[in-house]
Formats: C-alpha cells, sequence, structure tokens
C-alpha cells in the first residue's frame, strides 16, 4: 500500500529562510514483492520524494544508488511523466541513507524500476493532483476540468490562462493530500516521457570529468590511505615491520585493523607505494592449502550423490532407466571477478560526536551496519552519502571497504580519510561469482526425443555461507532458472547439492542466472542435436506454457535471419532465458579466427513489459553482452595456496573495443508492468555463443571460459 | 623540488615528488578528480591525458617526465563542455556508470586531432587500451564518428 504524506510544513518551518516555500511530497511504501539478487534477501520497497518550489523547479530525491543502470534518469521520468512536468525543470539526488524517509535503499536485483513503476507514479500524480486542486480553486473551477501539460495548469476553457506549478506551490501545500489511490494514473497512450529515449541526467558531468564518484569525494585537510589485507582467504596479520614504509615521503601512519594494515598517507600514490615497502607476517589461517583443483575435486565428488530435489515432474529415474538411449555430460563454471572499474573505496570521518559516511556503496544499509559495529555510534549520529558508482553488478553490495574506511576514520580522530584499494587488492580480495558444476543426464526415446531430463547443480551457497552452520537443503537463489525452467520437459528433476568452501562468494551480475542458463540452455541444443531437431524449434515446442518467451525466440531467430545461408566459416546459435521478470532470446553468429572464438553479432530480442527508457534498456542489453562475453571468452578467479592467482587486467582480461560484437536489439512492444532489465540479458550470450561454435566445429564447450583446443 | 608543468593551459608548480604519476599529482595534489585511477599499470586507460597533444597514461608516467610539457585532462578537453567528443558522447547517451568515459574521451579527441576522418579500424586501434565494464563500445564507436561530423561541421564554419 502507498501512504503520501505532505511534508511540507516541516520542510517550510526547517528551511523558510532559505527556500521558501515547497511542496514535497514523501511516499511511504510497503513490501512490493519485488524480487532482489536472490530471492530471498529482503524485498525491494522504493521511496521517494518530489518537491516543486516556488521557481517551478521540481527536486526529485533517489532512493536508489546510480551505477550506470540509469535510475537517476528512470525514476525521476515516472515522477515527472505523471506529474506533467516539464522535463527540463527537474533535478536529481541521491538520497542519502535514511530508510525512514526513503524505505529500503538497497540496489541490486534489476529490481529498481520494477519496484519504483506504480509509487513513483503515483507519487507524481498526487502531487499534480494538489496543483490542479490549487488552480481549480484559484480560478473558482471544478478540478477534473483542467488539464496540465508541461508544468502548468491549464483553465478549462480560457486558454489565456494557465498557472504554472510554481506559482500554485504556496496553495498546495497548505491542501489535504488525497488518498492516493484514489488518485488517477495516466493511460499508457498518453505517456508523454516514458518510452522515450530520455538521455542520461548525469551526462553533462560525466563528459566534463564533474561527476563524483567514491575516490572523487574531496574534503578539507583529508587523508589519503590503502589497506593490505591477508592474502590468503580467513588469514590474520601477526607482525609487521613498517620502517621502509614510514620511509615514503607522505606516509604518515602504519597499523593494523582487524581487517589488515592500513598505511595513511597525504596522497593515495605515497599510500600505494608505502605498502609495498611492508614486511608483514601473516597467520595463514586453516586454507592454506586451498587451491582450485582441491574445489573441483570435491564439486566432483559430492556430484556422485543425488541432492535435495528443488523441482520434481514425474518420475526421473524409472523414465530415464527404462530409456531407449542415455545421455550424460558435465558442465563447469569458474569464480568470477566483478572487476568494477573504480576500485573498492570510501571516505570517512569519525569523532565521538559522530561519524559521516561517503559511500559508493549499492547497499547503504549494510554501511551503518558496519558503522555502528565499529565506531559504537548510534544510526542517529552517523550519515552515509551515497555517490555514484564506478561499476556495481553486485560487488558494492558488500560493505567490507567501507569497514576499512570508518575503522582507519576511527583512529584519525575526526580527520577525514579516503581508504582507497590498489586494483591487485580489489581483485584478490572479491565476493566471487560461485563456481559451480552441473551434472545433466538425458534419457531418450527411440526418436530421439527427450523422455527424462536432470540437472543436479553442486555449488556453493551465498546465503549458507553467510550462516554459522553454512545452511541446509535447496537454496532457491542458487537454482535461479533452473526450477524455474519455461520449458515443458517430461519426468524433470533439478536437484541443490550445497558445497561450500572458504572462497567468500557474492552476487554478481545475474548470479546463478549467468551459469545455470549456460548449462540449461547448451544442454537443450544438445538434446535438439541428439532428436536431430532444428535447435529453435526445438524449443518453441516446448514453450506452449511460455507464450513471451515463445514470442522472443521466433522474433530474435526471424530477424537474425535463422536457418539462412552464412558467409563460410560462419555459424549461428541460439539460447534463451526467463529472469528478473524479462524475457530474452538471443542468435549469435561466430567463427573462428586463429584458433580464437570471435562474435560478430548478437540478435537480441527482449520482453521487459513496458519500456520506460528504451535508450537504457538497449544500453543495459549492450551492456549485459560484453559482460557476459568478458567471462564466457576470458573469466576466470582460480585459488592457489589459499590466495587468487589473478591480480590485475594483464591476467583477468576484459573485452576491449574490437572484440565486442554488433548487438541488434529488438524491444517487443507491452502494456505491463516494466521487469527488470540490468541483468536479464546477460544468461543466453554465452549458451548462444557456445552452442554457435558447435553448429560451426562439431565442438561442444561445457566448461567456461571458453577453450577450442582441448 | 617543484616541477613546473602547463595543465589545462594554466602554468602551475607543483610540489610533489618527481617519481609521483602525474594522475596522483592531478587528482590528490591538485584536485583535478575528472582523470580516474583505474588499474595503476597501463592496462585499462582509465587515466587517459594528453601529454602535448598525445593520449598518455597518466597512471605510469611519473611527474618528471611531464616537466615543462603541456597537459590536457577531462576538465580542459573544452571550457564548456562543447568538445565534439563532449557533444557526441551526450548525444549518443554513451556512458552507463562513466566512469572510464574521461578516458576513453581523451583517447578519442586525441585520435580525432591526428585524424579527423577515422575508419572502424582505426577506432578500435586507437581506444584498444580502454576498457569499459559497462559494455559502451557500440556507442563509443558512433559517437567517435559523430564526433567526426560535428568536428568538421565546426571546422566549416
Amino acid at each position: 500500500m502507498t501512504l503520501i504524506v505532505n511534508l511540507s510544513r516541516r520542510e517550510f518551518l526547517a528551511g523558510a529562510t532559505l527556500t521558501g516555500v515547497a511542496l514535497t511530497l514523501g511516499c511511504h511504501v510497503e513490501s512490493n514483492g519485488v524480487r532482489a539478487a536472490d530471492s530471498t534477501a529482503p524485498v525491494l520497497a522504493p521511496n521517494a520524494f518530489v518537491t516543486i518550489r516556488p521557481d517551478g523547479r521540481i527536486l526529485v530525491t533517489v532512493n536508489k544508488t546510480e551505477m550506470g543502470q540509469g535510475v537517476r534518469t528512470s525514476l525521476p521520468m515516472l515522477v515527472a511523466e505523471e506529474l506533467d512536468a516539464d522535463w527540463s525543470q527537474v533535478t536529481v539526488e541521491t538520497a542519502s541513507f535514511d530508510p525512514s524517509r526513503y524505505g529500503f535503499q538497497g540496489t541490486g536485483g534489476s529490481g529498481s524500476l520494477r519496484g519504483a513503476w506504480e509509487p513513483l507514479r503515483r507519487t507524481g500524480a498526487t502531487a499534480r493532483a494538489m496543483l490542479v486542486e490549487a488552480a481549480a480553486r484559484r480560478w473558482n473551477v471544478p478540478a477534473d476540468a483542467c488539464r496540465t501539460e508541461a508544468g502548468f495548469v491549464l483553465h478549462p476553457s480560457d486558454a489565456t490562462k494557465k498557472l504554472s506549478y510554481g506559482e500554485l506551490v504556496a496553495d498546495a501545500a497548505n491542501l489535504p493530500v488525497p488518498d492516493p489511490k484514489a488518485v488517477k494514473l495516466k493511460d499508457p497512450k498518453d505517456f508523454k516521457l516514458i518510452g522515450r529515449r530520455v538521455p542520461r541526467y548525469d551526462n553533462p558531468d560525466i563528459v566534463t570529468g564533474k561527476a563524483v564518484y567514491g575516490m572523487d569525494v574531496r574534503l578539507p585537510g583529508m587523508r589519503f590511505a590503502t589497506m593490505v589485507h591477508p592474502p590468503v582467504f580467513g588469514g590474520k596479520v601477526r607482525q609487521v615491520e613498517d620502517t621502509e614504509a614510514k620511509r615514503v615521503p607522505g606516509v604518515e601512519q602504519v597499523f593494523v585493523t582487524d581487517r589488515g594494515v592500513a598505511v595513511v598517507a597525504t596522497n593515495t600514490w605515497a599510500a600505494f607505494e608505502g605498502a609495498k615497502k611492508l614486511r608483514i607476517t601473516w597467520d595463514d589461517g586453516p586454507h592454506a592449502k586451498l587451491s582450485s583443483a582441491d574445489i573441483r575435486a570435491m564439486f566432483i565428488e559430492k556430484s556422485t550423490s543425488p541432492g535435495d530435489v528443488a523441482r520434481q515432474d514425474g518420475d526421473f529415474d524409472k523414465a530415464f532407466a527404462s530409456a531407449a538411449k542415455q545421455l550424460e555430460a558435465v558442465y563447469e563454471v569458474p569464480y568470477l571477478h566483478h572487476a568494477t572499474l573504480e576500485p573498492q573505496n570510501c571516505t570517512a570521518r569519525v569523532s565521538a560526536e559522530g561519524c559521516e559516511i561517503w559511500a559508493p556503496t549499492q547497499f547503504p544499509n549494510f554501511v551503518m551496519d558496519e558503522a555502528r559495529r565499529i565506531t559504537g555510534l548510534d544510526a542517529g549520529r552517523i550519515k552515509i552519502h551515497v555517490t555514484l558508482l564506478g561499476g556495481g553488478f553486485g560487488r558494492r553490495i558488500e560493505a567490507d571497504y567501507a569497514a576499512d574506511a570508518v575503522e582507519v576514520a576511527r583512529r584519525l580522530n575526526g580527520v577525514p580519510v579516503q581508504v582507497t584499494w590498489t586494483r591487485e587488492e580489489d581483485m584478490q580480495h572479491g565476493w566471487y561469482r560461485p563456481a559451480s558444476l552441473h551434472v545433466v543426464k538425458a534419457g531418450l526415446a527411440e526418436n530421439g526425443q527427450p523422455v527424462a531430463v536432470l540437472h543436479r547443480l553442486v555449488a556453493p551457497s551465498i546465503r549458507g555461507q553467510r550462516q554459522p552452520d553454512g545452511g541446509k537443503g535447496v537454496d532457491p537463489g542458487a537454482m535461479a532458472g533452473i526450477t524455474t525452467t519455461a520449458y515443458e520437459l517430461p519426468n524433470f528433476r533439478a536437484e541443490y547439492v550445497r558445497a561450500n568452501t572458504a572462497v567468500p562468494i557474492g552476487f554478481w551480475r545475474a548470479v546463478f542466472d549467468s551459469q545455470n542458463a549456460f548449462v540449461q540452455e547448451s544442454w537443450m541444443d544438445e538434446l535438439a542435436h541428439a532428436a536431430k531437431a532444428d535447435p529453435v524449434e526445438f524449443r518453441l515446442v516446448r514453450l506452449g506454457k511460455a507464450p513471451r518467451l515463445k514470442r522472443v525466440l521466433e522474433v530474435a531467430a526471424k530477424a537474425a535471419g535463422w536457418g539462412q545461408p552464412l558467409p563460410r566459416g560462419r555459424a549461428r546459435g541460439v539460447a534463451s532465458h526467463f529472469s528478473f521478470g524479462a524475457f530474452c532470446a538471443q542468435v549469435a553468429e561466430v567463427s573462428v579466427e586463429d584458433d580464437l572464438p570471435r562474435v560478430h553479432r548478437i540478435v537480441c530480442a527482449m520482453d521487459v513489459g513496458t519500456v520506460v527508457n528504451p535508450s537504457q534498456v538497449e544500453a543495459q542489453i549492450e551492456g549485459s553482452i560484453a559482460f557476459a562475453l568478458s567471462a564466457a571468452l576470458y573469466g576466470a578467479i582460480t585459488v592457489e595456496q589459499g590466495r587468487v592467482v589473478q591480480s590485475n587486467f594483464n591476467d583477468y582480461p576484459l573485452l576491449r573495443m574490437a572484440e565486442m560484437p554488433r548487438v541488434e536489439v529488438h524491444l517487443i512492444p507491452s502494456s505491463e508492468s516494466p521487469s527488470g532489465a540490468g541483468e536479464p540479458a546477460l544468461p543466453p550470450v554465452a549458451p548462444a555463443v557456445c552452442n554457435a561454435l558447435f553448429a560451426l566445429t562439431g565442438k561442444r564447450i561445457r566448461k567456461l571460459p571458453i577453450e577450442l583446443d582441448t | 623540488m617543484p616541477t613546473t608543468v602547463t595543465i589545462n593551459g594554466t602554468k602551475q608548480t607543483c610540489d610533489a615528488p618527481p617519481e609521483m604519476p602525474l594522475l596522483w599529482v592531478l587528482r590528490d595534489v591538485l584536485g583535478l578528480t575528472g582523470t580516474k585511477y583505474g588499474c595503476g599499470a597501463g592496462l585499462c586507460g582509465a587515466c587517459t591525458v594528453h601529454l602535448d597533444g598525445v593520449a598518455v597514461r597518466s597512471c605510469t608516467l611519473p611527474l618528471s617526465r611531464v616537466e615543462g610539457k603541456r597537459v590536457t585532462t577531462i576538465e580542459g578537453l573544452s571550457p564548456d563542455g562543447t568538445h565534439p567528443v563532449q557533444q557526441a558522447w551526450k548525444l549518443e547517451d554513451v556512458a552507463q556508470c562513466g566512469y572510464c568515459q574521461p578516458g576513453q574521451m581523451m583517447a578519442a579527441a586525441a585520435l580525432l586531432a591526428a585524424k579527423p576522418k577515422p575508419t572502424e579500424e582505426d577506432i578500435a586501434s586507437a581506444l584498444a587500451g580502454n576498457l569499459c565494464r559497462c559494455g559502451t563500445y557500440q556507442r563509443i564507436r558512433a559517437a567517435v564518428q559523430r564526433a567526426a561530423t560535428l568536428q568538421k561541421g565546426e571546422k566549416r564554419s
């Protein structure tokens, strides 16, 4: 339910002399059932303010973090649409952390727009209703006879009369707030902003270098610091020799924290140089021998026993045992790093009176938890500003970098400090996308059609890792896309085998959908091949109960020229997937050059419901494809001697411009509520590419990253 | 010993160790935070600036090597955000998180200064060292082409 309160009086009392009267509305929204990155995480419940000033300017406060997905454009668009605001009058601010005003401020799971869709439109519509009421009273005409347009209320009969929103603010602020449920929302056919290619609000600041990311926070007298964390998972500092480090010009302090060794300096480079010169003796703890080979062996060992049943249709065992032919395969994917281009960092100032934090974070609530734990201060004395993020992708859900900043700041007694990790520290102290191993089986009839299908996932549990006992039973987040498969498969069973390790794991763009779809859609391709069926047709006949997924598959296939001849040396592959509320299908066109896979073109059809901003949905699709290709072609975090092997972009390469395929996007027109868009275009990429490589070379890729020569 | 450098058209005296990379001089000494730290090893291009008009990686360039030279950063690319590259970046709605874009734009501006009519290969080659984790490459390609067109128009007028 939505409750909108008039905050104008409070605003008036607090800031009358500075801002004059302003009409400020807040919407407090209870749970709307939006799924977070993992279906068991807390629900996302958005909340924001709109403030209209007497000069006509409209300030929209966004309660979600901007990390490139465009929330500082798309969420204000929802308010502005129903308010009939002049978009050029809209200014945007990111909310500081205050759940009592803004509700749940965590950003993830492609949930921001989904959650904001109705409440923010109601906020805009409610404000509009109050402005219209104020105008109607002045003119002594019925309110419902008045129209609004681009920041004005228009007189019902006299075309020469119109009142700007700014002129009406003082009157409107004294009106009671109408029941938001009674406020009428626009008919979608009357949308003026929604559906338009509105450029990103932050573009002017970004192209001039003015945009402020976490690392760009500058405060008078601030210090710059870095951290050296234990190289082995779960390790601790035993002893530090810092004589050489302290000789580096600019280095002021070196001290040990709960999380590692801090070097505080007058600039970041001095801190980095000082850190290099530390001689630290570590207590490596119990994981000093952990290796990727051991982890893989453990996965394989666990994969031989049945797991916990997550879904069961019919009787797999019986149908498999009596099938004319039996197929089995094992698929594997590695740990992956987020590699946000802005390394982890955070700025803080802590004194006995209070704590102020400038955090590039997706989840400021976790930053608050850390700040309270470290400082012992009440939440009321801790202020958290959320900066722009130089990439999030799930990495900045965690708050470890904020813990570093607060811990270092606490020892500097009121002197602000920015803690920046080196790229190497960032890469070796991540919360990695879980590795996994999948056993898939199918029983086939004489005609090659599947009569029984098994998908057993062996993987660590993100949620489980954070519970003292590692958690028990099926982790529904880990089974994303497997239990929820849209295909009608006879005698289908999905199993989960928990395989926790000491490697820290976390949410990553499309997390488990990213790997489960790779396996599921590659396996569907294998089954189509076994049935001597066309891969698109084979899927379509099994999507009778999923018309929206079927539709995107048809659209992508047609647009890509599926079945049409290609130049020699090229082939196509297809994959589709439903995740984060969106339906996505892709056709990849590949070749092999110098024994390496080359992706030339990806045609993507997607149904995201109502498209709020086509430019941003397309951007998210392009971005998801690039992100997925980096993983499919190169991505692997490996572990030796209990530590991450990779350290920088030389050994953890990302896709470069020349490798970016031509991306063609086809968005399905729809009047359904918007789905997520930041993640659902990622899962189909790897299987579409691998299926295309199979069509080209006959080699089935069952392990990522892709290796053609093994 | 102070080092004299011309930064965005203004002669500056930097009191910083000669071995300090230009990136950190810009960011932490001069407060020009538009130039970004990404890798510290010349691998990602986020720190790209112009040194006497040529695109260079400031994270591995010691201050001593820029003595007496002209440095241009994203803040100095134009006085008012109207360099053809800046306009094109806005028109093509390139940025996602935007963190790498100052480096991408400085690389693009250097390319266009040297080659006013770049081919697809020229663009891919000039920007090969600039990583974008958000995957804006397709739009960057379009924006460089559009900037080339805008630049041509400016020269005519």
